[in-house]
């Protein structure tokens, strides 16, 4: 049984059930889940933890979901990997990343679609949308397979054909608007209110955001039970960012960790910055934007959870970096080549916004760092491919070998 | 009679003009504001409207002909 009791409003604070809404109906705010802090401080310990599956649900005890009703593709429970070389490189002590591209669908989106798609069922759902250009779309498609529902899923129709790809093998409905993001947008908005789906981020969200508190508790059990100083994110909506930091304030507060300061910084591509620009202006009020970088992972002009991400910042002592494109690739580069990792490019964004926030002194480089890599570099090869080595081509004889390899500088 | 919820992005001109209030004197469609913040140049205002979809759809029209950004209340849905 779920220790989840009601959602409330995080503007006015108003309650009301566990159902499939968003949004507070007296003041619009967003509405987040809540839970019997007495009862999960009663029952939970490190212990109990330990003892339970390889997967996000080991945490269950702290997710919206009754046991009888989770879809489980085995999510989470990634490596977390101690990155000397790259510490190394950008002068550091104590780096490490948490590597979510090991998820079922190389993504950490399938953090908040397993906490989703399960809600989704308990609600009585027997179809599970969302609107996206790839990595949710995956997720989706992947837990409504599992689970036995059926997907819907809205995409630009635009949307290149290998982007596609990664959903259409589940074998979804695959709807590609005619029209701007923003018609994507309006229209599943609508659809939201007018079919009994579950659309992930939209009228179950409450829910999938929670997903992404397991980046936290995960983090913390691998390092030995203790929250890392400092935490580099990427930010899309911002939702990611702020649960990050709630989900070490909760293992806090049950005692399951010491108490101790998680300073977040928050990393977007300068093409599509709103959350860090208003961080720099030094304003709450973010102005949305038409997003136009090769990070289209993070590409959301007006996000959701922006105003909660720059209150995260501003209370963590915390900040955020925005880098060009070129940077993007870089980080990209930089972490294949340091650590073997390959990122998508919002792991390019974190690894320069990493390097950048170090630059201008928002890190301490003395203090133990987290990077949050989320997605495979396999979905984005188009973002890296002129940049990678190319082969020597050599005859199949030892001195073609010889002569082509000395010819490549190589011995 | 239908309600649609929304949020109007304000920038550079389009802060001094009072779009709502047209909106609501020029269409029938009824506005009633939750949430807002205005700064010299730029503003946000959430706020829900009722009467007939069309007509709403039509205001809309006009609004975002006003040079206002209209988005759906939770942001984008759209992810990557």
């Amino acid at each position: 049984m779920t220790n989840a009791t009601h959602l409330a409003c995080r503007e006015c604070s108003r309650e009301f059930p566990l159902d499939p809404i968003n949004v507070c109906d007296f003041c619009f705010g967003p509405l987040e889940v809540q839970y019997d802090r007495g009862a999960i401080q009663a029952r939970v310990t490190r212990e109990r933890i330990e003892a339970g599956p390889r997967s996000i649900w080991r945490y269950k005890d702290m997710l919206p979901v009754d046991d009888d009703y989770i879809v489980d593709l085995n999510v989470g429970c990634t490596p977390l990997l101690r990155a000397d070389n790259l510490a190394r490189q950008l002068g550091m002590r104590e780096l490490w990343i948490k590597n979510d591209t090991c998820n079922p669908s190389w993504s950490f989106k399938d953090r908040v679609v397993a906490v989703a798609s399960s809600r989704a069922r308990q609600l009585g759902f027997e179809t599970l949308a969302c609107a996206s250009t790839g990595n949710l779309a995956n997720a989706v498609s992947a837990h409504a397979a599992r689970a036995g529902m059926r997907a819907v899923v809205f995409i630009p129709h635009d949307l290149e054909p290998g982007k596609v790809l990664g959903s259409a093998i589940y074998h979804p409905t695959i709807v590609a608007v005619n029209g701007s993001y923003d018609d994507v947008n309006r229209l599943c908005s609508e659809l939201a209110d007018n079919r009994h789906w579950a659309f992930v981020n939209i009228n179950v969200r409450p829910y999938y955001s929670e997903g992404s508190r397991t980046l936290a508790f995960e983090v913390a059990e691998q390092l030995g039970w203790r929250a890392p100083r400092q935490c580099v994110a990427p930010m899309a909506s911002g939702s990611l960012f702020t649960k990050i930091h709630k989900g070490f304030e909760e293992l806090q507060s049950y005692g399951l960790i010491e108490e101790s300061e998680v300073r977040m910084v928050g990393a977007q591509a300068t093409g599509c910055s709103p959350i860090a620009t208003a961080w720099q202006n030094g304003t709450t009020n973010i102005r949305p934007v038409k997003p136009d970088t090769i990070a289209k992972s993070l590409a959301i002009g007006n996000p959701a959870d922006g105003y909660y991400a720059l209150k995260t910042m501003a209370a963590t002592d915390g900040g955020a970096a925005s880098v060009s494109d070129a940077e993007v690739v870089e980080g990209i580069q930089m972490l294949a080549e340091a650590e073997g990792v390959f990122a998508e490019t919002a792991g390019g964004v974190t690894i320069a916004g990493l390097r950048q926030a170090l630059q201008r002194e928002i890190l301490d480089p003395e203090e133990s760092t987290v990077v949050f890599i989320t997605g495979g570099g396999l979905k984005t090869t188009d973002a890296v491919e002129p940049h990678v080595t190319r082969p020597i081509p050599v005859e199949g004889t030892l001195q073609s070998f010889e002569d082509a390899f000395a010819a490549a500088g190589q011995s | 009679m239908a309600t649609r919820r929304v949020r109007f992005t304000f920038e550079g001109n389009a802060v001094r003009e009072p779009v709502i209030y047209l909106l609501g004197h020029e269409f029938e469609v009824v506005t009633n504001i939750r949430m807002a913040a205005v700064e010299q140049d730029f503003g946000w205002v959430v706020l829900e409207l009722e009467g007939d979809a069309d007509e709403i759809e039509r205001g809309l029209v006009w609004v975002a002909e006003k040079g206002v950004r209209i988005d759906p209340v939770s942001g984008d849905v759209v992810e990557g």
